[in-house]
């Protein structure tokens, strides 16, 4: 990463910790983990419970559905190690790569379901501009997208705006393909805490 | 309902613990770092970039923050104040937006 202290500035029980999940997983700890256990009191503590909450908490919405939410804010905002991160898990999670490759590519001809498009689209343009009207948000509920729906969408937006910023301003290295099925596997059987 | 409170909660609590909690950088500089507004050169390249356009942020942008008499600490509280501060105000638009189409008052 482009700052040296989340490269080396790590404790001894940290350090060990990375070593012992290189040794069992065959693969280096991911940039976007290492940034969370860099002084988890500042910063990682707080991310990692927030963005728990917004990807695997109580929602209508499957963990599918918000894995596709994140790489699809993640592709808007152009931020690679997102986008490779979130696709295989999206994958994963719905067993189904051709439907995420078909949204990533293009929402309005992908073949997914009436509301999740309609949110997605309205989380495209909230991260693309900045701002979404009241007008958007009743397209979304007329849509068949309940409120709570909604709000549980915008978790999701929030918390991938973040982390896409920190990768692409901080410098996540990239993974191979292997890598990034490696992560997917652990974050569908872990979770983000 | 009560799974939406705690999201909203626990967003709330990282925004607390980046602006108040204990820092490198001063709570003035993680605050306009957050609102990506007032800092001096070269911060407030770096921060806007954060903030609006994060994929054009260069090796070159971070090393001028050092440079200036940051440390790496503090560069990286800011850049995570800046990240968290327009993530922030893109959840208050969207919810704000809802609660005008619902009716309903702030959520």
């Amino acid at each position: 990463m482009r700052l040296e202290i989340l490269n080396s500035g790590y404790g001894p029980g940290t350090k060990l910790l990375f070593a012992i999940i290189r040794l069992f997983s065959g693969h280096p700890v991911p940039d976007a983990a290492k940034v969370v256990f860099y002084r988890p009191d500042f910063y990682g503590a707080c991310a990692k419970e927030f963005t728990h909450e917004a990807m695997r908490g109580p929602s209508a919405w499957s963990v599918g559905d918000r894995e596709l939410m994140a790489a699809y804010v993640s592709t808007v905002n152009e931020s690679a190690f997102c986008i490779g991160a979130h696709t295989a898990t999206a994958t994963q999670a719905y067993r189904d790569a051709p439907r995420v490759a078909a949204v990533l590519a293009d929402l309005e001809s992908a073949p997914v379901e009436v509301p999740l498009r309609a949110t997605l689209r309205m989380l495209g343009k909230l991260t693309r501009d900045g701002e979404v009207g009241a007008e958007d948000m009743r397209e979304v509920l007329a849509a068949g997208v309940s409120p709570e729906q909604v709000k549980d969408a915008l978790a999701v937006c929030a918390a991938f705006n973040t982390t896409n910023r920190l990768g692409d301003a901080l410098g996540f290295e990239l993974l191979g393909s292997d890598g990034f099925e490696a992560g997917a596997k652990y974050l569908l059987k872990r979770g983000y805490r | 309902m009560l799974g939406q409170d705690k999201k909203r909660a626990a967003q709330r609590a990282l925004v607390d613990r980046v602006l108040n909690g204990e820092g490198n950088a001063s709570a003035e500089q993680r605050a306009r770092a957050f609102r990506n507004e007032g800092l001096s050169p070269p911060l407030d390249v770096l921060i806007g970039k954060v903030a609006d356009r994060p994929t054009q942020v260069t090796e070159e942008d971070l090393a001028a923050a050092t440079a200036s008499g940051c440390t790496e600490d503090q560069v990286f509280e800011l850049v995570v104040c800046a990240a968290v501060g327009q993530s922030a105000r893109l959840y208050d638009a969207g919810l704000a937006a809802l609660a005008e189409a619902t009716g309903q008052g702030e959520v």
